[in-house]
């Protein structure tokens, strides 16, 4: 706490204000529980047979949950390999000496930044057969257009990473006599890489979610599903299911994101990290790639 | 394009639509984003486990799950919206809020504790010190990300149309481009270049910003 910007270690008296304040704001939160939980008694939303549903094996519904969230992964593994790939291809594009190379690279890169995945998707869809002459089923509609967009989001992360590498490095590099696509792979994206990790992440999470999108094209995700059970059991569970699929969405992110960070500590441990690219300076730098990824919201 | 030319006054309704939405979302989603932030800073721990708790659930949750909860799920514990529009800028706000949050607080710890710490020794009280010395310094710091967030609120107002039946820009794609199947490319590219109306110029304004308040650290 003392870390914190706006206040001090507190005295007496602010441990006693604080206490008293902690107490009202308890009650705010347990209000707003209660509240919340009265209105769901008052609904009959919180009788175990409306929750059992979610459940009870005998239903079908938790396998069929299983089994779209095994779908949603498919989706979500295949994209994020690809869009990492074709990510990190058009980022060295874009820090390309050649004008010829950069230019398009970053027109294609900043097209895709700036349209709705919604209507990448959706385009895709309508008309990869009339305009593309492609016959592209579901899953292949959905991870093209999380491709699409991710590689070019990717793209800006991965770069921002490298720019943010101390320009001594590459100078060194230069000085050893190294070419540039070695300075590049083996000294400036190792480094890179470990600072980019956090909004790296952060977007791989942003994919995954990300493909609940599938819904509208009908692709079998979780969320698609949930609505299928629901056409199937009757309106009265829409709340339970579209819950329980949003908790399924988020235990999983939430393990990414976990694993991720300890990925990150062990990283960080190994730490091999360059003489210029400091600690202090790796502060800074966060922030902007938490800038790039904040991009997709 | 003939398609598309047809049916201009659709297109520019889509617009206001999208863009209507969209800055309510923005307005609300601020509000709430920076309340939430508050609560994660305040010195209180109930406030701030409710500010955390919130922040980890949204961010975790896809925005489509965020429209199906607030459109099929909500009516269920008997609250409802007057209509889509008005619960797609529910939906947008809920989920923004929770990023807004993320961008004010780190915009807030990203000054340096010397700062505050001086304002302190120097004698000005806390609201002075937050006031004068600390808030306009996290401002700087938090336009470009909150500018992202607007473009990034914008492009995912298309849920709304993509899958939710508002008539905004989206939702004219799917019905043109199935009445007009062999002008699917113009029609794509019509709307695709209408969002870009929006978040072109929007990204451009924030670099803008980004330049004019930069400070030496």
């Amino acid at each position: 706490m003392s870390a914190s910007v706006l206040f001090d270690d507190l005295g007496p008296r602010g441990r006693r204000n604080v206490r008293i304040g902690s107490g009202v704001g308890g009650l705010f939160v347990l209000g707003l529980i209660v509240l919340g939980l009265q209105r769901m008694a008052a609904n009959g939303q919180l009788e175990a047979d409306r929750w059992a549903i979610v459940f009870d094996p005998r239903t079908g519904v938790p396998q069929s949950l299983g089994r779209a969230l095994i779908v949603t992964l498919q989706a979500a593994g295949a994209a994020m390999l690809f869009a990492t790939l074709l990510g990190a291809i058009l980022a060295f594009g874009r820090l390309s000496d050649h004008a010829a190379l950069r230019v398009p690279v970053s027109v294609v890169v900043e097209f895709f930044r700036a349209i709705p995945l919604v209507i990448l998707i959706l385009f895709l869809f309508l008309g990869a057969r009339p305009v593309l002459g492609l016959d592209l089923p579901r899953f292949w509609t959905l991870v093209l257009g999380l491709v699409l967009y991710n590689m070019a989001v990717l793209c800006e992360i991965i770069r921002a990473g490298i720019l943010s590498i101390d320009r001594g490095q590459s100078e060194a590099a230069y000085a050893l006599g190294m070419r540039k696509s070695q300075v590049l792979v083996s000294i400036l994206l190792p480094q890179a890489v470990r600072r980019m990790l956090p909004a790296l992440v952060s977007q791989l999470v942003v994919l995954l979610k990300d493909t609940s999108l599938g819904f509208i094209i009908a692709y079998p995700e979780l969320l698609q599903q949930a609505r299928n059970i629901i056409n199937f059991f009757g309106s009265q569970y829409s709340l339970q299911l579209y819950v329980a699929a949003a908790g399924i969405y988020i235990i999983v992110n939430f393990l990414l994101s976990t694993i991720a960070h300890q990925l990150e500590k062990r990283v960080n441990r190994s730490g091999r990290i360059a003489a210029g690219a400091t600690v202090i300076a790796g502060a800074n730098e966060d922030q902007t790639l938490a800038a790039v990824a904040r991009d997709n919201g | 394009m003939q398609a598309l030319l047809d049916n201009l006054d659709r297109l520019w309704s889509g617009f206001l639509t999208t863009l209507g939405m969209s800055v309510a979302a923005a307005v609300i989603a601020t509000i709430l984003g920076t309340i939430l932030a508050a609560f994660r800073v305040s010195p209180l721990p109930p406030l701030r486990a409710l500010g955390a708790t919130y922040v980890q659930l949204v961010r975790n949750t896809p925005l489509t799950a965020v429209f199906f909860i607030v459109i099929f799920g909500l009516p269920a514990v008997d609250v409802t919206f007057q209509n889509f529009f008005i619960a797609a800028i529910v939906a947008l706000s809920v989920y923004t809020a929770a990023f807004v949050c993320e961008v004010v607080r780190s915009g807030i710890n990203s000054v340096s504790t010397g700062q505050a710490e001086a304002a302190r020794a120097i004698g000005l009280t806390f609201g002075q010190s937050l006031r004068d010395v600390v808030l306009p310094q996290a401002f700087r710091s938090v336009v470009p990300p909150l500018g992202n967030l607007w473009i990034a609120l914008v492009k995912n107002s298309a849920i709304a149309g993509g899958g939710f039946a508002v008539a905004d820009i989206a939702q004219l794609a799917p019905s043109l481009a199935r009445d007009n199947p062999a002008q699917v490319l113009a029609i794509f590219g019509g709307i695709a270049l209408a969002y870009m109306v929006i978040t072109v110029p929007s990204g451009i304004a924030v670099g803008v910003i980004e330049r004019r308040t930069a400070i030496l650290r």
